[in-house]
């Protein structure tokens, strides 16, 4: 059974640990930033930046709100990034935990088309073509740990186990903050495993919160042609 | 911390005001948020809407400066409206007291006041306390009306105190609308009744002002009234910015107390007795435990650990070797640094410091530097106080003073203690090895006393302080922190017999209730006593067992002074009868047996009660002579509404910052504290209502640095998130002053100026004051010089002003006058 992530962005603090424990365990190097007149640093997910906390301040029914969004990979469950490289040695999902994982080979992909297969805008590459992105910490997860953002998270805000408890543990929550927030829900259950508890239309926190919809609808023509080859593709590659 | 941190999940109320417990202490908010998810609520009260209001669910803004009417127009709601709860506020605090006639308030200023002539080094005024006395009957008890009604009882006095901070003139004053002061009023008040609990959670947004200690009592007068003082879930909670700034102040990091809040002796009291008589208070109330009158045994056992077997009955137990204060003189880090400048202090240890940046006007301490002949810089890396003479505008060649650097080893490469801000004393071990020549902090300073020693035996001048001197920490020749702890704990120094048990010489004291005043033991901190018994090292317990009233107090994880009590003047949780207030979340409750009404046995359960004296009351109601009341540090066993000890006047009242944004103080004629504590070098300078600073400042910290950034600002993945000094503000004064967001401006001070990164924000917002459209702006005080290597990010400590509390003489670093200019 896969491994999902429950990101209760109701108790976030935007104290950014999640942010500097990625980069800590996968040795990641910092970005060379400016202020740019907000805390939000790096602008935007990098080639060496897997998680970032985006911060939006936003005036909603006369009351002044500072969202906070710790954004990553969703590790979706038909993810099209896998899809769309056909290449296994290059993107694979390891079955175990359900974890979407790039390696060295996805610089032999064709990026661009990667990365525009994203419905969430994650994945990024490096000068030489290598794409990279959150990989559950796949590695401590085998090794009975839980990823490095959420065993540094003091809030609760990022949780992680089975995903039948991560879905249970999104519904609790979900009902518990309905009575603040009568808005808030739950992002794209069905297709992530990195579920997100919001409280204010997704579209506030970031423009890739969800998935748009010509996406939710469906996957893209091209993606689902290669789904119908997929059987076939993998035959022709024995 | 009354309370401590796990305690703050047992919360129905927390209030966050005077701290950003979100961004400074992240870990908080575990607790915070399990206080929540039980449905408490969160008011964040700030100048600026933070990551902690984010997650408010109440947020409010005041002017900076502005605490003590808040709150005050707080304590006028609660009695107006009845909110208080009687029961608690007339048993346990000294609101029934009678207040002796010379008491009085008119003008803003309290009775005994005088201009100009401070308790304590430069100030503006002083008062003669005792003019504010209680009244006390024939037998020197005070006198008390239970019934609150006296017109001359502190309640009675409270309330026409507070009548004047009605909402509308608060509102006048903070800037915050009237509706939210209800609101913030009202939520809170609710925690006045029985079973609900209210909490503070405050740090240096509260403390540094030039009323900061006030600012303090005003929380705690609301506290008392509301009985949320002792209770889980309650008390009046300081957040510590550092991991041991708790045990370093309880090991005497300040000039005006000994270890274990012991007084520093002054140069006017010649002998032990004399100093032990002026310092021990003398309660002639039965029922008050008065427990400072134990002060001798605590002094003493101190002084036999100073000086060991040379400390005698015949010699004061060296009493006479210690240094003295000069009476009416201040020794606080604004006095050493003014001494500094005015070239009468030679040699300087800066030690794990960067006064260069961390302290309030750093220029004229950058300044004060150059004077001296020496400065040791023990630290873990070079800073901008080690690198003061090739600083900003210094020329090296013109700077005589010898500076030495002393690496020093991280904590995790060293054993020892911190207490947390809950009390707690927590061993840790050594992780790592220290890197490179670096040494423990331990090691450094006993290998100097060594030396100190050598030399002092050669030729030293009055050396028998110094030779005298116990100085036996070593274990093959290095540092040992066991020894150092078994030190503070205290040993019995001869076989001695209490109530019919022997304790042999050399065993180490099992708790301050057996120090003694002859010699007989030792305590190098009397509060630590019971922290490393026979029975072992206390603070290195690791037991996830809670006790039995499941409240979170793992009695037995760790060590909390005193005596492993987790929540203090918790006999205030309980009714007179020693039945908790609160049946579900309580602290202590008593389970003597009762025969015919009376209690016949004495047992208490839960925390370890603030003495297991029998309750007030037996379970008929009639009084029981054998019980003390639950305040017992305080000389009358009450809690204190009327505090006649504070440098400033008995009870709060608003005084605007010494630079503020108004030409008068709308409460009083008096603009500033009167006793406000003010320099006047050439180096100190301020300005009031002037046009050239119209904006108020404020400095505070963010999650991505730490203190004056020694440990982050080389650290890249925090740079990475606050890679530059930065200034917020509101999009209407950007507008105002044409500037865009994230562009470089000055800001300015009567004292320097300071280049920023222009952060423009909806949560600043600009406040109306009096009818005036008042601006404030914030910056962080993480930077410096020295790093990053452009040199651009300075210290907002260049802006902050050379004003203090009259109480404690910390810097009014968060309310202070600035510009703002476009580059």
């Amino acid at each position: 059974m896969a491994k999902a992530f429950f990101i209760d962005t109701t108790l976030c603090t935007a104290c950014r640990g999640c942010q500097v424990a990625c980069k800590q365990w996968h040795d990641l190097p910092a970005e060379i930033t400016t202020n740019r007149g907000t805390f939000q640093n790096p602008a935007d997910l990098t080639f060496s930046t897997y998680k970032l906390v985006r911060m939006t301040e936003e005036v909603i029914d006369k009351k002044l709100t500072w969202l906070f969004f710790p954004d990553q990979c969703r590790h979706c469950i038909e993810a099209p990034c896998l899809e769309t490289a056909e290449n296994s040695d290059a993107i694979y999902r390891d079955e175990d935990t359900g974890a979407i994982l790039y390696t060295i080979k996805t610089k032999e992909l064709d990026a661009e088309s990667i990365i525009s297969s994203c419905p969430y805008n994650i994945p990024r590459k490096a000068e030489d073509g290598t794409i990279s992105k959150c990989d559950m910490c796949n590695d401590r997860v085998h090794n009975g740990l839980k990823p490095a953002c959420v065993a540094t998270c003091p809030t609760g805000t990022m949780n992680f186990g089975e995903r039948e408890e991560m879905l249970a543990l999104g519904e609790k929550r979900l009902a518990e903050v309905k009575e603040k927030f009568p808005n808030a829900s739950l992002l794209d259950t069905d297709e992530v495993n990195v579920i997100y508890l919001v409280t204010h239309d997704s579209r506030l926190y970031h423009e890739y919160a969800m998935a748009p919809q010509s996406r939710k609808s469906g996957i893209s023509r091209k993606v689902a042609l290669r789904k119908m080859m997929k059987p076939f593709a993998s035959l022709m590659r024995v | 911390m009354t309370n401590h941190w796990i305690d703050l999940k047992n919360s129905d109320c927390i209030l966050i005001m005077g701290s950003n417990a979100a961004e400074n202490h992240p870990i908080s908010f575990k607790y915070v948020t399990q206080a929540m998810q039980n449905g408490a609520k969160l008011i964040s009260v700030d100048p600026r809407f933070t990551r902690t209001s984010a997650r408010a669910d109440f947020y409010t803004a005041l002017r900076s400066g502005t605490d003590i009417a808040f709150l005050g127009g707080m304590i006028n709601y609660i009695l107006k409206n009845n909110l208080y709860n009687k029961e608690y506020t007339a048993a346990y605090t000294n609101a029934p007291f009678i207040v002796g006639k010379s008491y009085g308030f008119k003008d803003g200023l309290f009775s005994g006041y005088t201009k100009g002539k401070p308790e304590a080094g430069p100030s503006l005024g002083g008062y003669d306390k005792s003019q504010w006395a209680f009244e006390m009957d024939e037998n020197k008890v005070p006198m008390m009306d239970r019934s609150l009604e006296n017109e001359r009882c502190v309640f009675q006095l409270l309330k026409k105190h507070y009548s004047r901070y009605t909402p509308d003139m608060v509102s006048k004053i903070t800037g915050t609308s009237e509706a939210d002061l209800i609101n913030v009023y009202k939520t809170f008040a609710e925690t006045g009744a029985k079973g609900k609990a209210g909490t503070i959670m405050y740090a240096m947004g509260w403390t540094q002002h030039t009323v900061g200690t006030q600012i303090i009592r005003t929380m705690a007068i609301v506290q008392l009234l509301l009985g949320n003082m002792g209770i889980a879930g309650g008390g009046v909670n300081a957040l510590r910015g550092e991991s041991n700034v708790q045990g370093s102040t309880d090991h005497c990091l300040l000039w005006h107390i000994w270890p274990g809040y012991l007084k520093t002796p002054s140069a006017s009291k010649d002998s032990l007795s004399v100093y032990n008589a002026s310092a021990t208070p003398k309660s002639y109330d039965s029922l008050s435990a008065n427990w400072w009158q134990n002060y001798p045994k605590y002094s003493v056992s101190l002084l036999k650990s100073f000086f060991g077997e040379q400390a005698t009955q015949a010699n004061d137990f060296g009493y006479n070797w210690l240094p003295k204060v000069d009476d009416g003189k201040a020794y606080s880090w604004f006095d050493l640094f003014d001494k500094m400048f005015d070239e009468k202090i030679k040699g300087f240890f800066a030690w794990g410091q960067n006064p260069a940046c961390s302290g309030s006007n750093a220029g004229k301490i950058r300044k004060a530097l150059e004077k001296l002949e020496w400065m040791v810089n023990v630290n873990l890396f070079d800073n901008e106080t080690g690198s003061f003479w090739q600083g900003p505008g210094v020329d090296p060649t013109k700077v005589k003073t010898e500076v030495f650097m002393l690496p020093a080893s991280v904590s995790v490469e060293k054993e020892g203690s911190i207490t947390n801000s809950g009390r707690w004393m927590q061993w840790r071990y050594q992780g790592p090895k220290p890197m490179g020549d670096s040494r423990p902090d331990g090691d450094i300073i006993l290998e100097l006393g060594h030396k100190i020693k050598e030399l002092y035996h050669k030729d030293g001048v009055l050396a028998e302080p110094i030779l005298n001197l116990k100085w036996d920490y070593d274990t093959n020749g290095a540092y040992d922190p066991h020894k150092v702890a078994k030190e503070i704990n205290g040993y019995f120094l001869k076989d001695i017999t209490i109530k019919d048990k022997l304790y042999k010489k050399g065993t180490l004291v099992p708790s301050f209730a057996f120090l003694q005043a002859d010699g007989s033991t030792s305590s190098g901190n009397w509060l630590y006593c019971n922290s490393y018994t026979e029975k072992g090292n206390m603070s290195a317990r690791r037991s996830d067992k809670d006790a039995v009233n499941n409240i979170g107090l793992y009695p037995e994880f760790a060590w909390c002074w005193p005596v492993n009590r987790r929540i203090i003047y918790n006999r205030a949780s309980v009714d007179p009868k020693g039945q908790p207030w609160d049946k579900d979340q309580w602290v202590i409750k008593f389970e003597g047996e009762q025969k015919d009404g009376k209690w016949v046995s004495n047992k208490w359960t839960g925390d370890v009660p603030d003495g297991g004296w029998y309750p007030l009351e037996n379970p008929d109601g009639s009084k029981r002579e054998d019980s003390k009341y639950p305040f017992i540090m305080r000389k009358h066993g009450h809690g204190q509404i009327f505090g006649p000890g504070r440098a400033d006047g008995p009870f709060p009242e608003h005084y605007e910052p010494l630079e503020c944004p108004v030409e008068k103080n709308f409460l009083n004629p008096q603009r500033v504290n009167p006793t406000a504590v003010v320099y006047s070098s050439s180096e100190d300078s301020h300005a009031t209502c002037d046009p050239r600073f119209p904006f108020v400042g404020t400095t505070y910290r963010v999650s991505e640095h730490w203190q004056t950034g020694l440990m982050t600002r080389p650290q890249p993945w925090l740079m990475e998130l606050q890679p530059q000094m930065f200034v917020e503000m509101s999009e209407e004064l950007a507008k105002l002053k044409g500037i865009k967001n994230g562009e470089r401006v000055k800001v300015t001070s009567a004292r320097a100026s300071v280049e920023c990164t222009a952060v423009v924000t909806k949560r600043f917002k600009p406040f109306n004051i009096g009818g005036n459209l008042v601006h404030q702006v914030g910056v962080p005080w993480h930077f410096g010089w020295r790093w990053p290597s452009t040199g651009a990010e300075e210290s907002a400590n260049l802006l902050t002003p050379p004003a203090g509390d009259p109480n404690t003489r910390i810097p009014e670093t968060k309310a202070f006058m600035v510009n703002v200019i476009k580059l």
